[in-house]
């Protein structure tokens, strides 16, 4: 290690040779520190830049792509909406509470440095099975985190999703995503512009918490991680509040060239970044940023990721107005250096010169890795599973247990802890299809949702990849809105491995196509590889969040069938496919078998049917038919009322397919019955299958001559079950 | 009429109070910013949720020494209508503007929810528009709900009629308060601190069936028209 002062910093020999090669010369301690972070995977992207290329980026509703803190999108009425997807994975396996805290935290400010007031958040996670001590620990300190952060800086979390499976038993998931709404003409760049303008540091004083957090991001967790609990960052939300409240009115003030978050890497990245996008140069002198510890090193400062701050270029002579206004917060905002024009990177301490690197050296020349690929082994083991392969005594405890099981569980223990409602623009919150936030003053809102089923992306990566952005987009229709565009948060194992560069790569294909069949662009996102643990790799884990636009607030729709005698039909078709199903995991145990087929064509026009009905009045819910098959979205569909149904279905397949049988591209709508003729000739006109399967009906569960349940009976099992296993 | 919204540090429901106040019951209605020392000429006072100075310490108790909390005091003591909602009522008790104290939820968890409420007084500036025992829902959102007070000044408050809303019984009671208690006025009725948000059920487009809160703003409104002059000038 003493010879080899690369490997603590997370780099590779020829990486280190490559420096000093590009530096002519060795890199001082602080240099080298500064190259870990800047080249590590979290900053970088070295190993899956060549791969994400290929996503769509470009689009009609498309203002702002890849490469900034964060994507817009257009929604008409010179208002633009800003989101983003960040996964903070590695911190909340050390230490949940401040993980996940810290996690909500960094994406909103990813958001209002773009100039836009965030006003949702949702969240993806995923666990280990509940059953198990240290995981209860993990899920409730990640949702408490994200309680305690989000609640407190009055951002409403408005959904998500939440899975359950061995599978990330050593390392959870939590990836959040923010959502910002802004007018056009405030949007605000992190470029670093004009020679002799200021840099300053504001916010919350820098600390010596989350130093090198974006290295430690970037290598498997092991054992041992739990030494690397200084690498987390610690959240103080009344902060970020002040900042953000700050950052909005300064913004405002057309005092700004550039802002940007100090996220991962902190002073380091934000820095290069903004010169190298500006192509400047900046010069810093730590000793003038504002420090809440005595003799901290300038490595320390520069790789501190003290959560809470920004950095600053103002118009020439703005500086005043910054810092009125950060000091009528109660935030610090420091002149800290310079913009240059020679594209350097220099640090000074005091007098001192301690790095001087090229900015775009460090944000955009890392090395990019063409990384091996081999389609791993149990790929080739996989079989059909069918009707046979699972054993069942009785489809109504079938149905109870499915239900009950947590991955489908109703998550109101996690939501109530969320303040859903503040900015009192949630039309529909949590447990629905896609969330529904309204436009103050507008007759539109927007629809969101997150969703990615990492059991498919197992037995089929490519598949999986594609039936994510699917699934997203069906469900922004259910709630009445049209997909626009999407932000990815690729989760994966290793990169080294060519088994898992393999899954990640074939995702990255099917979402890419998915995308572009879907028109839906990619405006940004996060790579989190090394999810692993002494267990082994994470499923691979693609989570799309999607954003979607309602045109009007008639369009509003929901899952809950509303009144008695309303039909029920089923667009789209049920197949005989049990494979990857839930049903075959709450059965059997396991993830196995053939993903369900997309038909990328038809899921188009079976989106297409049910959007026009809706735009028509004709539809009175729609709930995506996914999870666990149509039994159990039927289900879901009667909890909202309390209204029972009754069912009757001749299909050619089996029982179990036909209940439990996760066939793609099927949506469960209800209709006023005097509408059957006109849901039935839009069907036709789009060429989309589709069949009456029932009416909404007293308080009983009945489907065909299988299923005969009480409604408040299978609602109890449902909602109470995640409190039951803590 | 006129009415005033305080922004603490940290406060975050207080652009949802002046947006309902503003553009639903077109108040002429003002931010007033935690180190004012001058309000003047205002209807009504809110004190609106949040989390100010980050609930450090303990919910209100720092809000309550900031230079605006005098002249609130002032404006309170001459008759001025103050309305404290959630954070706004940890601050009221903090300041001793009503009597009792918060504790942390009794299942120590943050709950955010619709609850049925009970009105017990409909005789009020904030509830003559409710029938008398009228059940309504309104949503929490809170981590520190669990109102307490001790047996002398419970019956106090009873005695006066100073409990205006109950969380209808102890399942629908988010926090364990004692006796189900969910708002408080004080005994001259010009002072009103509760936990459910208001403000937040005040439209039919985000409140969908009900908008149970709208009567608390329309109660502080038909008594201003009726009373007819500024209290706090």
């Amino acid at each position: 290690m003493l010879n080899k002062p690369w490997l603590k910093e997370g780099l590779t020999q020829k990486e280190y040779e490559l420096i000093v090669e590009l530096l002519d010369r060795k890199p001082t301690t602080t240099e080298l520190g500064i190259f870990g972070v800047m080249w590590s995977e979290h900053c970088s992207y070295k190993n899956s830049k060549l791969v994400l290329k290929t996503l769509p980026t470009e689009g009609e509703c498309v203002l702002q792509g890849p490469g900034e803190n964060a994507g817009i999108i257009d929604i008409g009425d010179d208002q633009a909406i800003s989101f983003k997807i960040e996964s903070h994975n590695h911190p909340s396996a050390v230490e949940p509470f401040q993980g996940a805290a810290t996690g909500v935290g960094g994406i909103i400010r990813d958001i209002f440095t773009m100039g836009a007031r965030p006003i949702a958040n949702l969240n993806s996670l995923r666990f280990g099975n509940l059953n198990n001590d240290k995981v209860k620990y993990l899920f409730k300190g990640v949702v408490s985190g994200i309680s305690s952060y989000g609640n407190s800086i009055g951002i409403p979390t408005v959904g998500g999703e939440v899975y359950f499976s061995p599978a990330y038993e050593g390392n959870p998931l939590v990836n959040v995503m923010s959502v910002g709404l802004l007018n056009q003409k405030n949007i605000a760049t992190a470029t670093a512009k004009g020679e002799g303008n200021s840099v300053m540091v504001v916010g919350a004083a820098t600390g010596r918490d989350g130093i090198k957090g974006a290295s430690f991001a970037s290598d498997e967790l092991t054992e041992d991680s739990e030494k690397d609990r200084p690498a987390v960052q610690v959240g103080d939300p009344f902060m970020e509040k002040l900042l953000l409240e700050a950052s909005l009115e300064l913004i405002k003030t057309d005092s700004l060239i550039g802002i940007q978050d100090m996220g991962a890497a902190g002073l380091t990245s934000s820095s290069a970044e903004m010169a190298s996008r500006g192509n400047s140069g900046i010069e810093i002198d730590i000793s003038k940023v504002p420090t809440r510890e005595k003799n901290m090193t300038s490595y320390e400062i520069m790789l501190s990721e003290s959560q809470e701050r920004m950095l600053i270029i103002p118009k020439k002579g703005k500086e005043e107005v910054v810092k009125k206004v950060f000091n009528k917060w109660g935030l610090h905002a420091e002149v800290v250096g310079r913009v240059t024009n020679d594209g350097m990177l220099r640090i000074f301490n005091g007098e001192n010169k301690v790095a001087e690197i090229s900015a775009k050296m460090l944000a955009d020349e890392a090395p990019e890795y063409k990384r091996e690929t081999k389609i791993p082994e149990y790929i080739n083991n996989i079989e059909e599973i069918t009707s046979e392969d699972i054993k069942s005594e009785d489809y109504n405890t079938d149905l109870l247990n499915l239900l009950s099981s947590p991955t489908i569980a109703s998550k109101k223990w996690v939501y109530e802890q969320y303040d859903y409602m503040v900015m009192t623009n949630t039309i529909v919150g949590p447990g629905s299809d896609a969330a529904v936030i309204r436009i103050k003053g507008k007759d539109k809102a927007i629809a969101l949702n997150t969703d990615c089923n990492g059991k498919y992306c197992y037995l089929n990566p490519w598949r999986g990849g594609a039936i994510a952005v699917a699934e997203a987009a069906r469900n922004i229709v259910c709630s009445g809105g049209k997909p626009l565009a999407i932000t990815d948060g690729l989760n994966f194992g290793n990169p080294m491995d060519p088994e898992i560069y393999w899954q990640f790569k074939n995702s990255v294909e099917g979402i890419t196509k998915a995308c572009k069949e879907l028109d839906t662009p990619v405006i940004g996102g996060n790579v989190s590889f090394y999810n692993e643990s002494p267990k082994g790799a994470i499923y691979p884990t693609p989570i799309i969040g999607m954003v979607g636009l309602l045109d009007s607030l008639e369009d509003q729709t929901t899952m809950d069938f509303k009144d008695e005698g309303d039909l029920i039909y089923l667009i789209g078709q049920s197949g005989e496919e049990l494979g990857g199903s839930e049903y075959l995991k709450v059965k059997k145990g396991k993830a196995d078998g053939y993903v369900p087929q997309l038909n990328l064509n038809l899921e188009k026009r079976v989106q297409k049917t049910v959007r026009e009905a809706i735009k028509n009045n004709i539809i009175k819910s729609a709930h995506d038919c996914s999870e666990g098959g149509l039994a159990v979205n039927l289900a879901e569909s009667c909890f909202g009322n309390n209204l029972g149904v009754n069912i009757e279905i001749n299909e050619k397949i089996s029982d179990k397919a036909l209940l439990f049988g996760e066939s793609q591209s099927r949506i469960i709508v209800s209709i006023n019955k005097n509408k059957a003729s006109k849901l039935e000739n839009i069907a036709v006109k789009n060429c989309v299958p589709y069949e009456h399967i029932g009416v909404v009906k007293g308080k009983q569960f009945k489907f065909n001559n299988l299923i005969n349940l009480d409604v408040e009976e299978l609602k109890a099992k449902w909602d109470t079950a995640i409190e039951k296993s803590l | 009429m006129k009415a005033g919204v305080v922004t603490f540090p940290g406060s975050n429901c207080d652009r949802d109070v002046f947006h309902v106040l503003k553009n639903i019951f077109e108040f002429d209605t003002n931010m007033i910013w935690h180190k004012d020392e001058n309000i003047e000429d205002y209807d009504l006072i809110v004190l609106p949720g949040g989390f100010s100075y980050g609930d450090y310490l303990r919910s209100g108790a720092i809000a309550r020494f900031s230079r605006v909390m005098d002249p609130i005091i002032d404006f309170a003591e001459k008759g001025g209508l103050v309305l404290g909602i959630c954070n706004g009522f940890q601050i009221l008790l903090e300041s001793n503007l009503l009597p009792g104290a918060m504790k942390v939820n009794d299942n120590l968890k943050f709950v955010c929810r619709n609850t049925k409420l009970t009105v017990l007084n409909n005789n009020t500036p904030f509830t003559n528009q409710y029938k008398n025992s009228a059940s309504i829902e309104m949503p929490v959102a809170h981590g520190e709900g669990n109102y307490y007070i001790d047996n002398k000044g419970l019956k106090e408050l009873k005695d006066n009629k100073q409990i205006l809303l109950k969380y209808k019984n102890k399942n629908e009671n988010p926090n364990g308060s004692i006796e189900n208690i969910a708002g408080i006025c004080n005994k001259e009725r010009n002072i009103f601190g509760l936990m459910p948000h208001p403000e937040r059920c005040s439209e039919l487009q985000i409140s969908p069936g009900k908008a149970d809160g709208y009567n608390i703003f329309s109660s502080i409104i038909s008594y201003i028209n009726k009373r007819g002059d500024k209290v706090a000038k």
